[in-house]
């Protein structure tokens, strides 16, 4: 192998894989590498043949974290998982070039990539700061024509990518793209239409222009492979007929979520055609006013339902009209997942329907059902792993009908709970430190008190304790967001106790930059660090040169830093892009005393150095 | 079909009624950029109507008149009394951009609930009213009633008539007026004979006809 192939490679190993310098240079030598500056004999016979076994050994490996593992035996396995690896994931688009991904690995059948961090989703970040998968379709269509899969987040897509996707990759099969932007019905409709394998079209909370084209009549004619089919984020009526015609020449649906532009009538023609879905969202779940006032005799929709007998995950009710939801009860004790959170449910429409789901394993739901709807949800679903409680009035000072009296309920009722997201006005340490002891299960502990600096409101006290109760108890935390008033200690108690968080959201809280480097310090496994508006500055930000070369990303914004310590770590860290901006994209003509001040810092580690794609408002120190 | 048909093909189509194109900025009516100077104390130095030491909830908002119309159940009479509140207080502070964290798609999807059935409550369901021997037609909003007693006490007072009783099989007794609606298919119907919410959907306008015109009402057809 040539030498700079082998620094490549050593590069690839050390930086993406966490590993020490090459373990070559003290290790035993093997045949396949001498000196690095003459190239290595070729191969001979019995390590070909040990490559052969290994790469039919390594196909049935499928946990990436097992294959980097494997790729670091030595470089005859790093080659053959290169050559093996079918799936990719990319947990940042920047982190690499499209050119390193194709040149690393050869046969790729299936790519994830994510791009924006997540509090873009907040309209923290300016439009157009990037994540673009034009460079990426257009490298992987000439490198891996037998891709089959594709699944982005938080990208952006053009009606361009999806064309050229289509037009790349005889053998696609699955499209997923959650939260991204930048495309219309327009690039839908060439998917559906040049996609002939297609099995699987997800777009999930993704923002896709109405461009007026009727993309599901472009799905060609005959029998499709069509496995599932989601766009209850398309907000543009859909042609129903094309669309009932759809699901009746697909017998291999299982998945079907539609979007409020679906009535319950429509919904009903289209369960009864499709018997066999295993997964449905119901659309508005309202009659449409034409129908209304004509007196026809209602579709029986409990007996479409009864007749759902595969169905375990119900999602939609986006204009639920809550005489309907009664309709549902057939299926209720089959669900595994019942998604409520689009749905202004009361808790006395809620209770009745709540009790008879026994195996619900993941719930979401809007807080309008209130404490007693929480309680409800403890009596009954034994088997709750997730929960996801959203604000039907999503601002600060609102009423708030969800309290740590539903979350002491869920605790007390739910003990395998595995992961929450509780959005409320207001919160106790009491209920939090109860659901630290009463769910040891907990992964990921997302509290949201929209308050912000609001401390226990029956106490007066910051929310340290809770907090801190929840780190030390809850063992297996590897996903923490915190919110309300909190102290310097909090962040101690977590540096302390969080072993295994991979990633903290931290919002409006904290005292000083000790709190920065508690965690810095303490947390060994943060991979993905985001901040905003908390009084962390400079020092707290040197005290992590340590870890940056070892974590995915760290955003802060409207904290308290300062270009020249930005720049420092840039200096040092050559593998780190550090990029600062302000939250508008206008140009940074900032007046001079707030010139040297960091709106928003993003920094991420990079194998291929800074970005060339870089709009003008970025800097990339 | 490649991209620029298709695009095509939809240029020649006719335009759908509803044309929503989000942008992913500021979707949120309530908002400012908060710089870090403020970030101390916002509470303390807000300033608002009201005697100092009253609570932060409940400021006047529009959105809470909204969702006193979309929430339902038990839920209603708390909201109710804090409508009256808000009502003549103030709007609420400015919010902070992305606070809380609440993906723009959700607030969006809420919002847009909000509006409708916003106006589905209050868009006005304007309707012509005639009375026979009136010289010139009135106006009402259909959506300002719960019902039909509601509805025909304010004709009542509106043209200052009476119009009797209503019952199911002979229509209206006691009086030479009769209330009727033409309906969607332009037939003239008796009003109160079909439910309520179907009634305000199919109604296209109103006309208190009198006089042996109206007798023939009573009978059964």
């Amino acid at each position: 192998m040539a030498e700079e192939d082998l620094s490549e490679m050593a590069k690839d190993v050390e930086l993406h894989l966490k590993l020490d310098p090459p373990l070559s240079a003290n290790n035993k030598p093997s045949r396949s590498f001498k000196t690095s500056s003459s190239s290595s004999p070729p191969p001979c016979d019995t390590s070909h043949v040990l490559e052969n076994v290994l790469e039919n050994v390594l196909k049935f490996l499928e946990s990436r974290r097992d294959r980097n593992a494997v790729s670091l035996v030595c470089r005859s396995w790093y080659r053959v998982e290169a050559q093996t690896r079918s799936e990719v994931f990319i947990g940042n688009c920047y982190s690499l070039s499209p050119a390193r991904l194709a040149r690393r690995f050869t046969r790729v059948r299936s790519l994830f990539l994510k791009g924006k961090p997540r509090f873009a989703d907040f309209n923290l970040m300016p439009p157009d700061w990037g994540a673009r998968f034009a460079p990426w379709v257009a490298v992987t269509a000439k490198a891996y024509p037998w891709l089959e899969k594709v699944t982005l987040k938080r990208m952006f897509v053009t009606d361009d990518d999806l064309a050229l996707l289509a037009a790349s990759f005889p053998g696609f099969k699955e499209l997923v793209l959650l939260c991204c932007e930048g495309f219309g019905t327009s690039g839908v409709a060439v998917v559906a239409n040049k996609c002939r394998q297609l099995k699987v079209l997800d777009l999930i909370e993704s923002e896709v222009t109405d461009d007026e084209v009727d993309w599901i009549s472009c799905f060609p004619e005959g029998e499709t492979h069509l496995e599932s089919l989601s766009f209850d984020c398309v907000e543009s009526p859909i042609n129903f007929k094309a669309l009932e015609r759809l699901v009746v020449r697909s017998p291999f649906l299982k998945k079907l979520r539609t979007n409020r532009f679906v009535s319950l009538e429509e919904l009903h023609r289209l369960m009864v055609r499709a018997p066999q879905l295993t997964s449905l969202g119901t659309g508005s779940f309202s009659s449409s006013t034409e129908n209304a006032g004509q007196g026809e005799q209602e579709p029986d929709y409990a007996s479409a339902f009864r007749a759902c007998r595969s169905l375990v995950c119900l999602s939609g009710f986006r204009e639920l009209a809550a005489e309907y939801l009664p309709a549902i009860s057939p299926v209720c004790a089959n669900l595994t997942s019942i998604n409520f959170s689009y749905a202004n449910i009361s808790p006395d429409v809620f209770r009745p329907i709540i009790r008879n789901c026994h195996n619900v394993r993941v719930f979401w739901a809007l807080d309008s059902i209130c404490d007693e709807g929480l309680q409800a949800v403890a009596a009954t679903c034994k088997e709750l792993r997730e929960l996801r409680i959203f604000p039907f009035d999503p601002s600060e000072d609102s009423e708030g009908p969800v309290s740590g009296l539903g979350l002491q309920a869920i605790s007390e009722g739910c003990r395998k709970l595995e992961s929450i997201l509780y959005f409320c006005q207001r919160m106790t340490n009491v209920a939090v430190t109860a659901m630290s002891e009463n769910c040891p299960q907990l992964t990921v502990f997302r509290l949201c008190i929209m308050g912000r600096h609001r401390p226990d409101h029956v106490t007066g006290k910051p929310m340290d304790d809770g907090f801190g109760a929840i780190v030390k108890n809850c063992k297996k935390l590897t996903r923490l967001a915190v919110s309300g008033l909190l102290t310097d200690k909090a962040f101690s108690l977590i540096g302390e106790y969080g072993k295994l968080i991979r990633t903290l959201s931290v919002a409006f809280a904290g005292d000083s930059d000790m709190g920065l480097r508690y965690i810095l310090e303490g947390c060994p496994k943060l991979e993905k660090l985001e901040i905003r508006d908390s009084p962390f500055g400079d020092a707290g930000l040197r005290s992590g040169m340590h870890r940056y070369n070892d974590m995915r990303f760290v955003w802060m914004s409207s904290c308290r830093l300062s270009r020249g310590s930005c720049s420092d770590i840039a200096r040092a860290l050559p593998s780190v892009v550090v990029e600062v901006f302000g939250s508008d994209d206008d140009d940074v003509d900032v007046d001079e005393d707030n010139a040297d001040y960091v709106e928003i810092l993003y920094m991420y580690r990079s194998l291929d150095g800074p970005r060339k794609d870089a709009p003008k408002f970025v800097t990339i120190l | 079909m490649n991209l620029s048909s298709i695009k095509q093909l939809a240029s020649t189509k006719p335009h759908f009624i509803f044309t929503i194109n989000f942008s992913i900025t500021n979707s949120f009516p309530y908002f400012s950029s908060v710089k870090m100077d403020e970030f101390v104390n916002l509470e303390a130095t807000e300033l608002r109507l009201g005697l100092p030491g009253t609570d932060n909830v409940c400021e006047g908002r529009e959105r809470v008149s909204c969702s006193k119309r979309a929430l339902q159940g038990a839920a209603e009479n708390e909201t109710e009394s804090s409508t009256m509140k808000t009502e003549t207080s103030p709007p609420r502070k400015a919010q902070i951009v992305g606070w809380p964290p609440v993906r723009s798609f959700r607030k969006n999807i809420v919002q847009t609930k909000k509006n409708e059935s916003e106006s589905e409550g209050g868009r006005g369901l304007y309707v012509k009213v005639s009375m026979d021997g009136a010289p010139y037609l009135r106006k009402i909003d259909l959506s300002c009633y719960k019902g039909y007693s509601e509805l025909l006490k304010a004709l009542e007072m509106m043209f200052n008539f009476s119009a009797g009783e209503y019952f199911e099989r002979e229509g209206y007794n006691g009086s030479e007026f009769v209330p009727t609606y033409e309906d969607k298919d332009g037939d003239w119907m008796l009003i109160g004979d079909v439910p309520w919410e179907m009634f305000v959907c199919t109604c296209k306008r109103l006309r208190i006809m009198k006089g042996s015109e109206a007798k023939g009402f009573g009978c059964d057809v």
